[in-house]
């Protein structure tokens, strides 16, 4: 393996590339509590999440939409990750994931994080931050407009 | 890739058959930032071309001989900026075959140009139940331009199709034209798919059958073909310095007199009066009276010398050069699985390569390939209208230009061999 293809597996790991293939939760949520849409107008990628909660509790989340893998994959492992959290849980999960994409070493080394973890590599590639971040800034609105 | 490095030394490119793997046909040492990263494989010359040296020789020569403000002063130096400011329009409009200098206006590139065709003659001239013509694969800058100014003046707002292969389809663009037609844009190339449109061809056909002006987006002309506006049949022609390999924030709108003449100024301010009285103020000749403000001297100095070196070259060899390259990438890239290149064949297009890959999102690739020095645009290329009619989201583009080479084309594939790898494992 050269330099240059080390490098990318550090963005491109077999976990993001697998969640990109097979993505989890995709499809839309029946009875879903809360909604809302991402577009990023440089690429018109598109995002939909759709939440249910129990009382303060997230049941189930979902997402639809289409884009390159490191949106899919994100939006895909959030969906997982946000599932049996409280509100205010997830909350601190979209500010930590935020940290993680950023560069931020304390939230690299957040083992609370995860698989999302595998996303860290994206700190390198700032055109790509707003990849990942597509699908948490719906989560944000989910959590502010509920 | 080592045998790139000897392809840069040395041999003379007319020893070397057209069609053979092409060199580069100005080296990258006139290239200061291509020079200081040999590296760099970039791409992405349909966005902004790199500059030659001898534009930021001529930058950096205006502001420490002639910098004063133009127009105004009584004194030698003011009088050495204007001097410097009206032999740069003269040297441009050679470029672009203008006999008329004085109907060439420096703006600040092809958006704004087209913002003051619009906002002057659309403006003064479309009406309520008029056409506005432009074609599916204009960019933004004149696709929402017009549309807007259709809205604004109760216009209706009509987009000529393309054929299978992505170049307008004449026989929709005909069907569209009428005595209500007012105005028809259309790109001279197109930066998402590098297709080359026949100008003269559709200058014609509106003139066969309408009174519409013709207005073409020339941001991708200039750069990578001769252009004679005397010849082109087209009213008036943009195009964006920084495309040309001169600065950012430079470019030109080329009109004919009669219009500009009769059309109302777009902005007003300094320079652009003849006589301020206090109700009433006429306006200055042509080409003052739409450059209202202190002019952008030093950039239209470099955007000559932009001009002077792509003449120097000659503009036939630039889009045979252009050619080889694209010819050589399609056939590379088509032979890679799953990549599907968008458009028409090479010897219709300038140094444009539009591809999808299956399976593979466009910012994937672009970040694959920036990895290895590679720089290409994914996105929608400010054609979203384009996009949804190739039912993609966006796609990946390289284009080529003068310091573009064989080694260039051969990168770009390696680094997608490389991504179809990642993604198939
Ligand atoms: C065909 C075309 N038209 C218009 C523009 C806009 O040019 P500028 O952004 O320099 O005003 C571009 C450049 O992106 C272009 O490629």
């Amino acid at each position: 393996m050269t330099v240059s293809d080390a490098q990318l597996a550090a963005i491109y790991q077999e976990l993001i590339l697998d969640h990109y293939r097979r993505p989890r939760n995709k499809g839309a949520l029946a009875g879903a509590d809360a909604r809302a849409e991402r577009r990023n107008p440089l690429c018109g990628d598109e995002i939909v999440l759709e939440v249910a909660f129990d009382g303060d509790v997230v049941r189930e989340a979902r997402f639809s939409g289409r884009g390159c893998s490191i949106s899919q994959a994100s939006a895909s492992m959030l969906t997982q990750a946000l599932r049996g959290r409280t509100r205010a849980e997830a909350e601190a999960l979209v500010r930590q994931f935020s940290a993680l994409v950023h560069g931020d070493a304390g939230a690299a080394g957040d083992e609370g994080l995860g698989e999302l973890r595998a996303l860290q590599g994206v700190a390198r590639f700032p055109a790509r931050i707003r990849c990942a971040t597509l699908a948490w800034s719906a989560l944000d609105e989910v959590l502010r407009g509920a | 890739m080592s045998s790139s490095a000897s392809l840069h030394s040395g041999a003379t490119p007319a020893l070397i058959a057209p069609l053979a793997a092409p060199l580069p046909l100005a080296p990258r040492d006139a290239f200061p930032l291509l020079a200081a990263d040999p590296a760099l494989r970039y791409l992405d010359s349909a966005a902004t071309a790199q500059k030659p040296r001898a534009v930021l020789d001529a930058l950096r020569h205006y502001y420490e001989t002639a910098n004063a403000n133009p127009h105004r002063g009584a004194y030698r130096l003011s009088v050495a900026a204007t001097d410097a400011y009206h032999d740069a329009r003269a040297r441009v409009a050679r470029f672009v075959g203008l006999r008329d200098a004085d109907c060439l206006l420096f703006v600040r590139g092809t958006t704004e140009a087209m913002n003051l065709v619009a906002g002057s003659w659309g403006q003064a001239h479309v009406g309520p139940g008029d056409e506005v013509v432009v074609t599916r694969m204009d960019h933004h800058a004149t696709f929402v331009t017009w549309q807007q100014l259709a809205h604004a003046r109760g216009a209706a707002f009509r987009i000529a199709e393309l054929t299978p292969d992505g170049r307008v389809d004449l026989d929709h663009l005909a069907s569209l034209l009428g005595p209500r037609t007012k105005v028809v844009a259309f790109p001279h190339v197109s930066n998402a798919l590098g297709t080359v449109n026949p100008v003269r061809e559709i200058a014609a056909l509106v003139r066969e059958r309408s009174d519409a002006i013709v207005v073409v987006d020339g941001a991708q002309g200039v750069p990578h073909l001769p252009v004679e506006f005397d010849r082109l049949g087209a009213d008036f022609y943009a195009f964006s310095g920084h495309k040309v390999g001169g600065p950012m924030g430079s470019g030109a709108l080329l009109g004919r007199r009669a219009l500009l003449e009769a059309m109302p100024p777009w902005q007003f301010g300094g320079d652009m009066i003849a006589f301020v009285g206090d109700e009433v103020t006429t306006w200055n000749a042509l080409p003052h009276k739409f450059e209202a403000g202190t002019p952008n001297v030093g950039d239209a100095v470099g955007l000559a010398a932009a001009c002077d070196f792509l003449a120097g070259l000659g503009m036939d060899a630039v889009i045979a050069h252009e050619r080889a390259l694209v010819a050589a990438a399609m056939e590379r890239l088509g032979a890679i699985e799953g990549v599907r290149v968008h458009g028409p064949a090479a010897d219709q297009r300038s140094g444009v390569v539009s591809f999808s890959m299956a399976d593979v999102h466009p910012h994937d690739l672009a970040t694959i390939l920036d990895e290895r020095g590679v720089c290409i645009r994914a996105g929608h290329h400010c054609a979203q209208p384009l996009m949804r009619s190739l039912g993609v989201p966006a796609t990946a583009r390289a284009s080529f230009w003068v310091y573009s080479d064989a080694a260039d084309v051969e990168a770009l594939a390696e680094g997608l061999e490389s991504a179809r790898r990642l993604f198939a494992a």
